[in-house]
C-alpha cells in the first residue's frame, strides 16, 4: 500500500518588478523583474525569499519575525504601503506584474533597505515611556480600571514599521515632521491615566508636530495593525487645545 | 488622500484668482477708464468658462474646508470622513447642475448682463 499523496497543489508563476539600488553601482535606481512559481499560500516575502535563494543572491531587504510583528519589512507593493510577511499574494491582481520598492520619504540605502533613523529620532523625542513622578498611592501599583485602559488601547498596538509615516505626503515633501507614527506612540502615553507628563503636548505643539497633518487619511489606510491613525492624530490635536491629555 | 489633493489645487487656483482680482479691483483707484477697460475684456467664453472653474473650485474647497472641520472638531469625524466626502461631492454636483446651465446661458447670449 503507498501512502496517500495529496493532489498536486496549484501553483503559478508571477511577476515581481522590484526597484533596485545599489551604490556602489548604481547613481539611480532601476526596476528588475524576476518570474517565480508561487503556492495560494505563499506571501510577498516569500517570493522575496525565493529571489534571493534561487535567482539573485544580492537582492536586499529586511524582515526578522516573519509573521507580522516585528515591523520589519514594511515596503511599498503596487503602490501601497504594506508588510511583505502579510501580503497574501493571490490577494493582489496575479494577472499584472506586482510593483514592490522601498517605502518613501526616508534615505534609500539599498532596495528594499532604507535609514529608519531619521523616523526613530521622532519616535523618541515624543518620550515613549511612562512618566510618572509621584509616589502610587497605597502599595506597589498604579491601579487602571479597564476603561482607563481602554482609552488608549488602540495605539499599543504600534509595531514601529513606518508603513503609516512613509505614507504621509506630508512627511514625503516635510522631513521635519513628526510623522503619524511618532504621534500614536505620544497618543499612547498622552491618554494613559497613570501618566503625568505634559511634556509630550508640549513637543507636538510644535509647527513641525501634530498641526502639519492634513488628514489625508494615508496613515490609517497603511497601517497593517489596523490603527485609527488619524483618529489617534485628532485626539492629540484636541489634548492640545485642552492642554491636557488623559 | 484625494480630497486633500482636490483641496491643494483648488486653494492655488483661488488663490492665484485672489491676487489677479485684488490687481484689477484696485484699478478702480487708478482710474475708473482703465478699470472699464479691464474688466470689459474679462466678458468673452474664455474668461465665462474660466469663471465656471472658479466657481467649482471655491464650491469645492468650501465644502471640503467643512468636512475639514468636521474631521478635526467632531468626535466621530475620523470615522465618517469617507462618508462626509461623498456628501461633498454630492452636494457640489447639485450645487453645479443648479449654476452651470444658468451662467453658460449667459456666457453664450452676447450682450447679456
Amino acid at each position: 500500500m503507498s501512502i496517500a499523496t495529496p493532489s498536486a497543489v496549484e501553483t503559478f508563476t508571477v511577476t515581481l518588478i522590484i526597484r533596485r539600488f545599489d551604490p556602489e553601482i548604481d547613481t539611480e535606481p532601476r526596476w528588475q523583474d524576476f518570474d517565480v512559481e508561487m503556492l495560494p499560500t505563499d506571501r510577498v516575502l516569500d517570493a522575496l525569499h525565493k529571489i534571493k535563494w534561487e535567482q539573485d543572491g544580492s537582492l536586499t531587504f529586511r524582515r526578522s519575525c516573519a509573521h507580522g510583528i516585528c515591523g520589519s519589512d514594511a515596503m511599498r507593493i503596487n503602490g501601497r504601503n504594506r508588510l511583505a510577511c502579510k501580503t497574501l499574494i493571490k490577494d493582489l491582481d496575479i494577472t499584472q506584474p506586482i510593483y514592490v520598492e522601498a517605502i518613501k520619504g526616508l534615505p534609500l540605502e539599498k532596495d528594499l533597505v532604507v535609514d529608519m533613523e531619521p523616523f526613530f529620532q521622532s519616535y523618541r523625542e515624543v518620550q515613549p515611556f511612562l512618566i510618572a513622578n509621584s509616589k502610587p498611592k497605597e502599595g506597589k501599583e498604579r491601579a487602571q480600571s479597564p476603561e482607563q485602559r481602554a482609552r488608549y488601547d488602540d495605539t499599543t498596538k504600534c509595531i514601529l514599521c513606518a508603513a503609516c509615516t512613509s505614507s504621509c505626503p506630508v512627511f514625503w515633501t516635510d522631513g521635519q515632521y513628526f510623522g503619524p507614527a511618532a504621534i500614536v506612540n505620544a497618543h499612547r502615553f498622552i491618554f494613559d491615566s497613570r501618566d503625568e507628563s505634559n511634556v509630550r503636548l508640549d513637543v507636538l505643539a510644535d509647527r513641525e508636530g501634530v498641526w502639519r497633518c492634513r488628514t489625508t487619511f494615508n496613515c490609517s489606510e497603511a497601517c497593517p495593525r489596523g490603527i485609527q491613525v488619524t483618529q489617534a492624530i485628532a485626539e492629540v490635536k484636541q489634548a492640545i487645545l485642552r492642554g491636557r491629555g488623559a | 488622500m484625494w480630497s486633500w489633493v482636490l483641496h491643494r489645487i483648488t486653494g492655488v487656483a483661488i488663490y492665484f484668482f485672489l491676487l489677479v482680482h485684488l490687481l484689477d479691483t484696485a484699478l478702480i483707484r487708478v482710474s475708473p477708464e482703465a478699470y472699464n477697460a479691464v474688466i470689459g475684456t474679462y466678458k468673452n467664453p474664455i474668461m465665462g468658462i474660466g469663471e465656471l472653474g472658479l466657481v467649482g473650485a471655491i464650491l469645492f474647497h468650501a465644502l471640503n474646508g467643512l468636512r475639514i472641520i468636521l474631521i478635526d472638531f467632531w468626535q466621530l469625524g475620523t470615522k465618517y470622513h469617507r462618508a462626509m466626502f461623498y456628501v461633498v461631492i454630492g452636494v457640489w454636483l447639485v450645487l453645479m447642475i443648479g449654476f452651470t446651465p444658468r451662467h453658460l446661458i449667459n456666457v453664450f447670449s452676447e450682450g447679456a448682463v
